[in-house]
Protein backbone atom coordinates (compact mmCIF):
# COMPACT_ATOMS: atom_id res chain seq x y z
CA UNK A 1 0.00 0.00 0.00
CA UNK A 2 2.90 2.56 1.05
CA UNK A 3 5.34 1.20 -1.85
CA UNK A 4 2.23 1.54 -4.25
CA UNK A 5 1.74 5.08 -3.06
CA UNK A 6 5.70 5.84 -2.84
CA UNK A 7 5.35 4.51 -6.69
CA UNK A 8 2.49 6.99 -7.20
CA UNK A 9 4.48 9.74 -6.39
CA UNK A 10 7.98 8.97 -7.90
CA UNK A 11 6.12 8.78 -11.11
CA UNK A 12 4.16 12.25 -10.49
CA UNK A 13 7.17 14.00 -9.36
CA UNK A 14 9.22 12.16 -12.80
CA UNK A 15 7.28 13.22 -15.13
CA UNK A 16 6.27 16.36 -13.83
CA UNK A 17 10.09 17.17 -13.67
CA UNK A 18 10.67 16.21 -17.30
CA UNK A 19 7.92 18.81 -18.30
CA UNK A 20 8.56 21.39 -15.88
CA UNK A 21 12.25 22.11 -16.34
CA UNK A 22 12.60 22.65 -20.20
CA UNK A 23 9.43 24.70 -20.36
CA UNK A 24 10.60 26.91 -17.23
CA UNK A 25 14.36 27.07 -17.42
CA UNK A 26 15.62 26.38 -20.63
CA UNK A 27 14.71 29.18 -23.49
CA UNK A 28 17.55 28.12 -25.79
CA UNK A 29 17.03 24.89 -28.71
CA UNK A 30 19.49 21.96 -28.32
CA UNK A 31 21.89 22.58 -31.12
CA UNK A 32 23.23 19.16 -31.23
CA UNK A 33 22.39 17.38 -34.21
CA UNK A 34 22.26 13.76 -33.01
CA UNK A 35 20.85 14.97 -30.01
CA UNK A 36 17.78 16.64 -32.02
CA UNK A 37 17.23 13.46 -34.17
CA UNK A 38 17.24 10.84 -31.01
CA UNK A 39 14.66 13.48 -29.21
CA UNK A 40 12.86 13.58 -32.63
CA UNK A 41 12.45 9.75 -33.03
CA UNK A 42 11.93 8.57 -29.21
CA UNK A 43 8.36 9.37 -29.21
CA UNK A 44 7.19 7.26 -32.21
CA UNK A 45 9.67 4.45 -31.37
CA UNK A 46 8.05 4.11 -27.51
CA UNK A 47 4.76 4.16 -28.82
CA UNK A 48 5.84 1.15 -30.84
CA UNK A 49 6.68 -0.74 -28.64
CA UNK A 50 4.62 -0.27 -26.11
CA UNK A 51 2.52 -1.46 -28.65
CA UNK A 52 3.80 -4.54 -29.97
CA UNK A 53 3.51 -7.14 -28.99
CA UNK A 54 1.34 -6.04 -26.45
CA UNK A 55 -1.47 -5.35 -28.24
CA UNK A 56 -1.85 -8.86 -29.06
CA UNK A 57 -2.37 -9.50 -25.18
CA UNK A 58 -4.60 -6.44 -24.57
CA UNK A 59 -8.13 -8.23 -24.69
CA UNK A 60 -7.18 -11.58 -22.71
CA UNK A 61 -7.66 -13.63 -26.26
CA UNK A 62 -5.73 -13.38 -29.43
CA UNK A 63 -7.91 -13.81 -32.41
CA UNK A 64 -10.02 -10.82 -30.96
CA UNK A 65 -6.61 -8.93 -30.29
CA UNK A 66 -5.92 -9.50 -33.66
CA UNK A 67 -9.06 -8.33 -35.42
CA UNK A 68 -9.15 -5.04 -33.18
CA UNK A 69 -5.08 -4.56 -34.19
CA UNK A 70 -5.97 -4.97 -38.12
CA UNK A 71 -8.61 -2.80 -37.40
CA UNK A 72 -6.92 -0.21 -35.55
CA UNK A 73 -4.55 -0.36 -38.03
CA UNK A 74 -6.44 0.25 -41.26
CA UNK A 75 -8.01 3.15 -39.49
CA UNK A 76 -4.75 4.61 -38.09
CA UNK A 77 -3.04 4.24 -41.71
CA UNK A 78 -6.06 6.52 -42.98
CA UNK A 79 -5.60 9.30 -40.53
CA UNK A 80 -9.03 8.90 -38.31
CA UNK A 81 -8.87 10.67 -35.08
CA UNK A 82 -7.56 9.05 -31.88
CA UNK A 83 -10.71 8.43 -30.53
CA UNK A 84 -12.53 6.84 -33.76
CA UNK A 85 -9.51 4.42 -34.07
CA UNK A 86 -9.38 3.78 -30.31
CA UNK A 87 -13.27 3.11 -30.18
CA UNK A 88 -13.19 0.91 -33.15
CA UNK A 89 -10.33 -1.12 -32.34
CA UNK A 90 -12.58 -1.71 -29.04
CA UNK A 91 -16.01 -2.52 -30.92
CA UNK A 92 -14.37 -4.84 -33.15
CA UNK A 93 -12.49 -7.09 -30.44
CA UNK A 94 -15.35 -7.11 -28.85
CA UNK A 95 -17.46 -8.45 -31.70
CA UNK A 96 -14.19 -10.85 -32.42
CA UNK A 97 -15.18 -12.03 -28.47
CA UNK A 98 -18.71 -12.63 -28.77
CA UNK A 99 -19.33 -14.05 -32.75
CA UNK A 100 -15.74 -16.33 -33.38
CA UNK A 101 -16.74 -19.01 -30.59
CA UNK A 102 -19.86 -19.14 -32.40
CA UNK A 103 -18.64 -19.39 -35.90
CA UNK A 104 -15.30 -21.37 -35.18
CA UNK A 105 -17.67 -23.81 -32.93
CA UNK B 1 -13.57 35.30 -26.60
CA UNK B 2 -12.59 35.27 -23.18
CA UNK B 3 -8.83 33.40 -23.48
CA UNK B 4 -9.77 31.01 -20.56
CA UNK B 5 -12.94 29.96 -22.41
CA UNK B 6 -11.42 29.70 -25.65
CA UNK B 7 -8.83 27.17 -23.89
CA UNK B 8 -11.71 24.99 -22.84
CA UNK B 9 -13.15 24.76 -25.95
CA UNK B 10 -9.90 23.78 -28.03
CA UNK B 11 -9.74 21.35 -24.90
CA UNK B 12 -13.16 19.95 -25.83
CA UNK B 13 -12.27 16.98 -28.46
CA UNK B 14 -8.81 16.00 -26.30
CA UNK B 15 -11.01 15.56 -23.26
CA UNK B 16 -13.58 13.14 -25.50
CA UNK B 17 -10.70 11.48 -26.73
CA UNK B 18 -8.65 11.02 -23.51
CA UNK B 19 -12.57 10.20 -21.51
CA UNK B 20 -12.21 6.54 -23.56
CA UNK B 21 -8.52 6.31 -22.84
CA UNK B 22 -8.53 6.63 -19.50
CA UNK B 23 -11.96 4.72 -18.78
CA UNK B 24 -9.44 2.01 -20.17
CA UNK B 25 -6.45 2.53 -18.30
CA UNK B 26 -8.72 2.83 -15.58
CA UNK B 27 -9.86 -0.99 -16.44
CA UNK B 28 -5.98 -2.00 -16.55
CA UNK B 29 -5.03 -0.77 -13.25
CA UNK B 30 -7.99 -2.22 -11.45
CA UNK B 31 -6.82 -6.00 -13.23
CA UNK B 32 -3.12 -5.26 -12.43
CA UNK B 33 -4.07 -4.96 -8.55
CA UNK B 34 -4.80 -1.47 -7.82
CA UNK B 35 -7.95 -0.01 -5.96
CA UNK B 36 -9.76 2.75 -7.90
CA UNK B 37 -8.68 5.65 -5.76
CA UNK B 38 -5.01 4.83 -6.99
CA UNK B 39 -5.88 4.74 -10.41
CA UNK B 40 -7.29 8.18 -10.07
CA UNK B 41 -4.37 9.48 -8.16
CA UNK B 42 -2.23 8.36 -10.98
CA UNK B 43 -3.95 9.96 -13.49
CA UNK B 44 -4.43 13.27 -11.51
CA UNK B 45 -1.29 13.61 -10.77
CA UNK B 46 0.54 12.24 -14.01
CA UNK B 47 -1.96 13.05 -16.66
CA UNK B 48 -0.04 10.98 -19.23
CA UNK B 49 -1.05 7.55 -21.13
CA UNK B 50 1.80 5.54 -22.21
CA UNK B 51 3.65 6.41 -19.00
CA UNK B 52 0.93 5.64 -16.62
CA UNK B 53 0.30 2.55 -18.52
CA UNK B 54 4.04 1.11 -18.41
CA UNK B 55 4.16 2.55 -14.41
CA UNK B 56 1.23 0.55 -13.57
CA UNK B 57 2.71 -2.55 -15.45
CA UNK B 58 5.60 -2.01 -13.48
CA UNK B 59 4.24 -1.40 -10.41
CA UNK B 60 2.49 -4.55 -10.58
CA UNK B 61 5.35 -6.60 -11.79
CA UNK B 62 7.11 -5.33 -8.14
CA UNK B 63 9.46 -3.59 -10.34
CA UNK B 64 12.19 -1.26 -8.28
CA UNK B 65 11.76 2.58 -7.88
CA UNK B 66 14.92 3.09 -9.91
CA UNK B 67 13.27 1.04 -12.64
CA UNK B 68 10.24 3.39 -12.53
CA UNK B 69 12.08 6.36 -12.59
CA UNK B 70 14.29 5.50 -15.78
CA UNK B 71 10.61 4.00 -17.05
CA UNK B 72 8.64 7.47 -16.67
CA UNK B 73 11.93 9.24 -18.28
CA UNK B 74 12.63 7.37 -21.33
CA UNK B 75 8.49 7.37 -21.88
CA UNK B 76 8.07 10.98 -21.22
CA UNK B 77 11.20 12.08 -22.41
CA UNK B 78 9.31 13.84 -25.44
CA UNK B 79 7.78 16.32 -23.08
CA UNK B 80 11.16 17.72 -22.45
CA UNK B 81 11.06 18.49 -26.35
CA UNK B 82 7.27 19.92 -26.21
CA UNK B 83 8.13 21.75 -23.32
CA UNK B 84 11.31 23.31 -25.06
CA UNK B 85 9.34 24.54 -27.80
CA UNK B 86 6.49 25.30 -25.99
CA UNK B 87 8.29 28.04 -23.81
CA UNK B 88 9.45 29.66 -26.91
CA UNK B 89 6.24 30.02 -28.06
CA UNK B 90 4.62 31.17 -24.33
CA UNK B 91 3.53 34.67 -24.25
CA UNK B 92 6.12 36.91 -21.84
CA UNK B 93 3.18 37.00 -19.24
CA UNK B 94 4.48 33.50 -18.86
CA UNK B 95 6.55 34.06 -15.31
CA UNK B 96 7.91 31.60 -13.59
CA UNK B 97 4.69 30.58 -11.56
CA UNK B 98 2.60 30.16 -14.73
CA UNK B 99 5.01 28.33 -16.01
CA UNK B 100 5.84 26.02 -12.96
CA UNK B 101 1.57 25.40 -13.17
CA UNK B 102 1.24 25.17 -16.78
CA UNK B 103 4.25 22.40 -17.57
CA UNK B 104 1.77 20.01 -15.49
CA UNK B 105 -0.71 19.64 -18.21
CA UNK B 106 2.10 19.57 -21.41
CA UNK B 107 0.75 16.36 -23.05
CA UNK B 108 0.90 15.33 -26.57
CA UNK B 109 -2.52 16.14 -27.98
CA UNK B 110 -2.29 19.62 -25.77
CA UNK B 111 0.79 20.80 -27.13
CA UNK B 112 0.12 19.55 -30.62
CA UNK B 113 -3.10 22.41 -29.81
CA UNK B 114 -1.04 24.79 -28.18
CA UNK B 115 1.98 24.87 -30.85
CA UNK B 116 -0.26 25.19 -34.07
CA UNK B 117 -1.67 28.38 -32.35
CA UNK B 118 -0.82 31.21 -34.43
CA UNK B 119 0.05 34.06 -31.58
CA UNK B 120 2.25 33.42 -28.82
CA UNK B 121 0.04 31.50 -26.04
CA UNK B 122 -0.96 33.22 -22.96
CA UNK B 123 -1.50 31.35 -19.27
CA UNK B 124 -5.02 31.57 -19.33
CA UNK B 125 -5.38 29.97 -22.84
CA UNK B 126 -3.52 27.29 -21.54
CA UNK B 127 -5.34 26.89 -18.21
CA UNK B 128 -8.19 26.22 -20.16
CA UNK B 129 -6.86 24.21 -22.70
CA UNK B 130 -5.39 21.74 -19.82
CA UNK B 131 -8.31 21.87 -17.94
CA UNK B 132 -10.91 19.98 -19.96
CA UNK B 133 -8.81 17.19 -21.12
CA UNK B 134 -7.76 16.80 -17.18
CA UNK B 135 -11.05 16.68 -16.39
CA UNK B 136 -11.80 14.11 -18.91
CA UNK B 137 -8.50 11.94 -18.39
CA UNK B 138 -9.52 12.03 -14.32
CA UNK B 139 -13.23 11.14 -14.74
CA UNK B 140 -12.67 8.51 -17.33
CA UNK B 141 -10.03 6.52 -15.27
CA UNK B 142 -12.42 6.95 -12.58
CA UNK B 143 -15.58 4.93 -13.94
CA UNK B 144 -13.42 2.73 -16.01
CA UNK B 145 -11.77 1.62 -12.65
CA UNK B 146 -14.86 2.31 -10.49
CA UNK B 147 -17.39 0.77 -12.93
CA UNK B 148 -15.77 -1.23 -15.25
CA UNK B 149 -15.53 -4.48 -13.03
CA UNK B 150 -19.15 -4.38 -13.25
CA UNK B 151 -19.25 -5.05 -17.22
CA UNK B 152 -18.97 -8.07 -18.53
CA UNK B 153 -16.04 -9.52 -19.04
CA UNK B 154 -16.35 -9.60 -23.13
CA UNK B 155 -16.60 -5.53 -22.40
CA UNK B 156 -13.72 -5.17 -20.31
CA UNK B 157 -11.21 -7.27 -22.33
CA UNK B 158 -12.67 -5.36 -25.24
CA UNK B 159 -11.67 -2.00 -23.88
CA UNK B 160 -8.22 -2.70 -23.15
CA UNK B 161 -7.28 -2.60 -26.38
CA UNK B 162 -8.26 1.06 -27.04
CA UNK B 163 -5.15 2.59 -25.47
CA UNK B 164 -3.12 0.68 -27.55
CA UNK B 165 -5.84 1.21 -30.63
CA UNK B 166 -4.82 5.58 -30.09
CA UNK B 167 -1.60 5.03 -29.75
CA UNK B 168 -1.48 2.87 -33.57
CA UNK B 169 -3.58 6.09 -34.22
CA UNK B 170 -0.47 8.99 -33.15
CA UNK B 171 2.00 6.80 -35.00
CA UNK B 172 0.72 5.31 -38.23
CA UNK B 173 -0.51 8.94 -40.01
CA UNK B 174 3.47 10.61 -39.61
CA UNK B 175 4.89 6.53 -40.56
CA UNK B 176 2.85 6.75 -43.42
CA UNK B 177 4.13 10.29 -44.54
CA UNK B 178 8.04 9.42 -43.69
CA UNK B 179 10.08 6.59 -44.36
CA UNK B 180 12.41 7.69 -41.70
CA UNK B 181 9.85 7.26 -38.82
CA UNK B 182 8.49 3.90 -40.64
CA UNK B 183 11.73 2.47 -40.72
CA UNK B 184 12.10 3.71 -36.76
CA UNK B 185 8.87 2.26 -35.44
CA UNK B 186 9.69 -1.00 -37.65
CA UNK B 187 12.95 -1.95 -35.83
CA UNK B 188 10.97 -0.60 -32.13
CA UNK B 189 8.89 -3.39 -32.78
CA UNK B 190 10.72 -6.00 -33.85
CA UNK B 191 13.53 -5.12 -31.11
CA UNK B 192 10.36 -5.10 -28.52
CA UNK B 193 9.00 -8.54 -29.85
CA UNK B 194 12.60 -10.43 -30.29
CA UNK B 195 12.99 -9.34 -26.47
CA UNK B 196 9.26 -10.36 -25.39
CA UNK B 197 10.16 -13.94 -26.35
CA UNK B 198 13.94 -14.47 -26.31
CA UNK B 199 15.02 -12.33 -23.49
CA UNK B 200 12.32 -13.15 -20.95
CA UNK B 201 13.91 -12.43 -17.77
CA UNK B 202 13.89 -8.91 -19.13
CA UNK B 203 10.76 -7.07 -17.22
CA UNK B 204 8.82 -5.06 -19.84
CA UNK B 205 10.22 -1.54 -18.79
CA UNK B 206 13.53 -2.47 -19.60
CA UNK B 207 12.48 -4.13 -22.89
CA UNK B 208 10.39 -1.26 -24.06
CA UNK B 209 13.09 1.09 -23.02
CA UNK B 210 15.69 -0.36 -25.27
CA UNK B 211 13.66 -1.29 -27.95
CA UNK B 212 12.57 2.54 -27.86
CA UNK B 213 16.22 4.09 -27.30
CA UNK B 214 17.81 1.59 -30.03
CA UNK B 215 15.16 2.37 -32.58
CA UNK B 216 15.48 6.01 -32.11
CA UNK B 217 19.56 5.91 -32.19
CA UNK B 218 18.95 4.12 -35.62
CA UNK B 219 17.30 6.49 -36.96
CA UNK B 220 19.36 9.43 -36.12
CA UNK B 221 21.98 7.85 -37.76
CA UNK B 222 20.51 6.70 -40.65
CA UNK B 223 18.02 9.84 -41.09
CA UNK B 224 19.22 12.66 -39.12
CA UNK B 225 16.97 15.28 -38.99
CA UNK B 226 17.70 18.08 -41.19
CA UNK B 227 20.01 20.95 -39.55
CA UNK B 228 17.63 24.47 -39.01
CA UNK B 229 19.92 26.34 -40.80
CA UNK B 230 20.50 24.32 -43.82
CA UNK B 231 16.64 23.96 -43.76
CA UNK B 232 16.70 27.93 -43.29
CA UNK B 233 19.45 27.74 -46.52
CA UNK B 234 17.48 25.66 -48.46
CA UNK B 235 14.47 27.45 -48.45
CA UNK B 236 16.31 30.81 -49.06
Amino acid sequence: MTRILLAIVVMAVTTYIIRMVPFTFFRKKIKNRFIQSVLYYIPYAVLSAMTIPSIFYATQDLPSAIVGTIVAVVLAYFGLPLIVVALSASVASYLALVLLPLILK
Amino acid sequence: MHLFRRGMRDGISIALGYLSVSFSFGILSVQSGLTVWQAVLISLTNLTSAGQVAGVGLIAANASMFELILAEIVINIRYSLMSLVLSQKADSSFRLPQRLLASYGITDEIFAVASIQKDPVKPRYMYGLILVPFLGWTLGTWLGAAAGTLLPEQITNSLGIALYGMFLAIILPPARKSRAIFAVISVAAVISVLLHFFVKWMSGGFAMIIAALAASVFGAILFPIPDEDQAKEAEQ
